[in-house]
């Protein structure tokens, strides 16, 4: 389940889709597929989304966050979330020596378009790990349903 | 690999992808040095910090409660394990290492030798 939740689908179509982000960054420009609001590799936090039968699960990989400096909206379908990082090095201190800063610090954002057949009044929002998980149900059209058959 | 016995669905070419160096900040103050790791999804119970001699390695499965029949729509991260590995230096004490997991975020502090004081060199001439 992990697995599926963490690697795209391995078709042909994905191998070409891998080598056309590879070349287009190659070439110094950065045209991920498909969504409009898909930023660069290396976006603070990293986002996965995946579709569950009763609902649509996003994934913010947010390490280190104070939760309440998380901040979660829906507006018109999509979702934001914003919040701070504070950066853990000691400054202002000239014998502290820094060998390496590669963790991204300060205020973050990033957006999420949802599919629409969410119910966005139905949301959860879970902060464990380092990982936001939001969880937003799916309307009630969209949910599996049974017909009996008479 | 041993350790994603517990992942259901772990397909064989994706057990040999190699896993995800995490972001760290490293800082030297009088005491010691201090190593920030980011391991988003990593607890504790799936974290290992190793010594071996002068290597230091930090390893961490990402964990993830699902729901069933999960498809991915969109997934910017793939491989979820980190590892890294560091050469520590002989005036640090490797056995006073302090490891800390909050969040996430791994601290690590090595402290340094009680007898790695700071000394001035002499300088002759002639």
């Amino acid at each position: 389940m992990l697995d599926t939740m963490l690697s795209r689908p391995q078709s042909l179509f994905d191998q070409l889709d891998a080598m056309q982000r590879l070349l287009s960054r190659s070439q110094g420009t950065e045209s991920a597929p498909g969504a409009i609001r898909s930023v660069a590799y290396g976006a603070f936090p990293e986002i996965n989304v995946g579709r569950a039968p009763g609902s649509v699960e996003v994934f913010a990989f947010a390490p280190g966050i104070d939760a309440s400096s998380l901040d979660v909206t829906i507006e018109r379908n999509v979702l934001k979330i914003s919040g701070n990082r504070v950066s853990a090095i000691p400054t202002r201190d000239a014998k502290v020596q820094l060998y390496a800063n590669e963790r991204s610090q300060g205020r973050f954002s990033r957006a999420v378009t949802l599919p629409d057949d969410v119910d966005t009044m139905k949301v959860e929002a879970k902060y464990r790990d380092g990982i936001l998980r939001i969880s937003i149900a799916l309307s009630a059209a969209a949910q599996p349903q049974r017909i009996a058959v008479n | 690999m041993a350790d994603r016995k517990d992942l259901t669905t772990t397909k064989p070419a994706e057990s040999n992808q190699r896993p995800v160096s995490p972001a760290v900040d490293i800082f030297e103050d009088a005491g010691g040095i201090t190593l920030l790791a980011d391991m988003p999804g990593v607890s504790k119970d799936r974290l290992d910090v190793k010594l071996d001699g002068d290597n230091l390695s930090i390893e961490g499965s990402v964990e993830l409660d699902l729901p069933s029949e999960m498809r991915a729509l969109w997934a910017e991260v793939n491989v979820p394990r980190f590892r890294r590995t560091f050469t520590l230096s002989r005036e640090l004490d490797a056995g006073r290492i302090e490891a800390n997991l909050k969040d996430g975020v791994l601290t690590l502090r090595v402290p340094k030798q009680s007898h790695a004081q700071p000394r001035r060199i002499e300088v002759t001439t002639g």
